[in-house]
């Protein structure tokens, strides 16, 4: 069992709100990314989950139970560190048995339990090695492998990836994704990336600021984003703007169209402007526009499009792919 | 054509390098020599390297005159009892300031590190003074007590950068895995702080050992350490080179020896911390 729930939890640094009053209901066995701008409280959130912060105020419970006042030890989680945290003076065996020793299992289970989880993350030849003698991505695992020979309720990855060159980091984001699959336990993982949200949650809770703008499935937020900062962070190239006298004609302070929600002509269309950079990958096309009324906007056609630097283009928002927003920021 | 460069430059820089110590250790070397030399030999002029008569006649008068071992055991208790009480009181000072850092502590490490800016004979008097009043002069328990206060801030400010090192979040990863704070201390950070304890005692014991200021100024004889019995051999009857040579021999003998043995820790310990 693994469910979280926070009520009304509350975080304030000396006289800093960090996280101002957050409910969130985390069911047993999903998969749930807190994204958001660095500095925004994810990081927080996740550690007064785990008990290494004190909540200020609200109450924090696991499958039920109220844990606010329980140290970490005794909620049933696992964290994975950003830096790893692995323990540098002990042996990659020693390092995920640890938990084990602590809660003072006996030897023959132990090593069990250490073998199946090496066995899991292909650290086998490497557990008589310090983490000192290891690649990037061969300590996450021991991380990781340290986290799942508990068998926790849940687990909490702090940016786990953050430290790994770009490749890697893909196939480390398949490989925990892997693992929820095959373990089925529920999963708290923090990252500044909307890629690493998109592709790896069940459930997307967007934080700005220590505030939940939003929370819903990947397609939930990208088709239909409560606010224009959720509109914007989500997708990639982000979400183009459009304010002043076009988006009034649609009865809007501001309107939204995705890069790849554009049709495009070389005759003409609603938005003219002239091609600044064109990005041809093969796949896709990168177009970064600017429009006659000044508006910077990008648009992604698919495959390969015969346009260049300098060539006047006219842009279309697709039918249905209009987001608008009034003042507030507040989707229409 | 660079890399030629680069290794004329190597060549040069080693060589400079060789240099330089050559001449730093030139005194010691001398001091070395001199001390096997007979009085004569020692002020012969002009100076004979190698080829005087080898003689341990200089070791055996100062040994006869002074009692070398009493002064040794002073030194050894007064560089290693000031290094252990210092590490009593630095390592919970240090390790609070580093794990517990509160509004002030950069300032109170700060405050600790400027009265080692201050020249130690401004307060000579009032210390004299209070020696004098409990009864402390010339005794162990004295500079025992002075060294160790007079080393404090190196201890403090050594073993707060080492524990600085020693990242938070694997702290946390220990209570995360269930350990209580003895198997924190014990597990996790007492193996990653003893090196740098290691280090950090060390260099006290050798700082300790070295320090004359306060030794010679605080003791006569009962307490005199090693630093006392040399300049002991120094001025007032007249200059004897040989026999001075040989008493500081056997005085740096046994930290150079020290010193020799632990070369990684040391330098670990000289850099503070900064480079792993
Ligand atoms: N121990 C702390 N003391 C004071 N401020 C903190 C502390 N931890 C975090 N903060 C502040 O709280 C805010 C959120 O931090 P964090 O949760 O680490 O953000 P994120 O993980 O989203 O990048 C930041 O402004 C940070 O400076
Ligand atoms: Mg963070």
């Amino acid at each position: 069992m693994g469910s979280i729930t926070l009520q009304g939890v509350r975080k304030v640094f000396g006289d800093v709100e960090v996280i101002p009053g957050a409910d969130l209901q985390i069911e047993n066995g999903e998969f749930v990314v807190f994204v958001g701008p660095s500095g925004c409280g994810k990081s927080t959130l996740l550690r007064l989950i785990a008990g290494l912060e004190d909540v200020t105020s609200g109450r924090v419970l696991i499958d039920g139970r109220d844990v606010t006042q329980a140290p970490p030890a005794r909620r049933g989680l696992a964290m994975v560190f950003q830096s790893y945290a692995l323990y540098p003076h002990m042996t990659v065996r020693k390092n995920i048995s640890f938990p084990l020793r602590m809660a003072g299992m006996d030897a023959a289970e132990q090593a069990r339990r250490v073998d199946h989880a090496a066995g899991i993350l292909n650290l086998t030849p490497y557990l008589d090695r310090r983490p000192g003698q290891l690649s990037g991505g061969q300590r996450q695992r021991v991380a990781i492998g340290r986290a799942i020979v508990r068998e926790p309720s849940a687990f909490l990855f702090d940016e786990p990836l953050s430290n790994l060159d770009a490749a890697l980091r893909v196939n480390m984001r398949v490989e925990i994704s892997e693992l929820h699959n095959k373990l089925k336990t529920t999963m708290v993982y923090v990252t500044h990336d909307q890629v690493e949200a998109m592709t790896m949650a069940d459930k997307i809770v967007v934080l700005r600021a220590g505030r939940v703008e939003q929370v819903g499935s990947p397609l939930d937020l990208y088709r239909s984003p409560a606010n224009r900062f959720v509109a914007g962070f989500i997708g990639s190239p982000n979400m183009n703007f459009i304010e002043g006298e076009a988006a009034a004609r649609m009865g809007a302070h501001a309107i939204g169209v995705r890069p790849e929600h554009w049709n495009l002509s070389t005759t003409d269309g609603a938005f003219a402007g002239r091609v600044g950079v064109a990005e041809h990958l093969g796949s896709d096309t990168f177009l970064h526009v600017d429009l006659d009324g000044g508006t910077h906007v990008i648009a992604r056609a698919a495959g390969e499009i015969p346009v260049d630097h300098g060539d006047r283009i006219w842009l279309t928002p697709q039918d249905g792919r209009i987001y608008r927003f009034g003042a507030d920021g507040l989707a229409a | 054509m660079a890399r030629k460069v680069s290794t004329t430059r190597k060549a040069v820089m080693t060589a400079l390098a060789w240099g330089i110590a050559i001449v730093i250790f030139f005194p010691i070397l001398w001091t070395i020599l001199t001390s096997f030399k007979t009085e004569a030999d020692a002020i012969a002029s002009p100076p004979r390297f190698l080829d005087f008569d080898w003689t341990l006649q200089s070791y055996a008068e100062v040994q006869s005159r002074s009692n070398y071992f009493s002064h040794f055991l002073n030194s050894v208790i007064i560089a290693l009892g000031s290094t252990a009480v210092g590490l009593l009181v630095a390592i919970p000072a240090a390790w609070s300031m580093a794990f517990q850092p509160a509004r002030r502590t950069r300032d109170v490490l700060m405050w600790m590190l400027s009265t080692k800016m201050m020249p130690a004979v401004g307060v000579l008097i009032p210390i004299y003074i209070l020696f004098q009043r409990f009864g402390l002069l010339d005794s162990r328990v004295g500079v025992l007590v002075v060294l160790m206060l007079i080393n404090l801030p190196i201890i403090v400010w050594m073993l707060y950068t080492y524990f600085r090192e020693i990242p938070a979040e694997i702290l946390e990863a220990a209570r995360m895995d269930g350990a209580r704070l003895w198997d924190e201390i014990r597990h996790v950070l007492a193996p990653m702080a003893v090196p740098g304890i290691a280090s950090t005692a060390l260099l006290n014991v050798i700082l300790a050992w070295n320090e004359a200021f306060w030794t010679l100024n605080l003791t006569t004889a009962n307490a005199a350490p090693l630093t006392t019995f040399i300049a002991g051999y120094s001025s007032p009857e007249g200059l004897f080179y040989a026999k001075l040579s040989a008493a500081s021999t056997m005085a740096i003998a046994p930290i150079l020896i020290l010193g020799w043995f632990s070369q990684k820790q040391l330098v670990r310990g000289l850099t503070f911390g900064a480079v792993k």
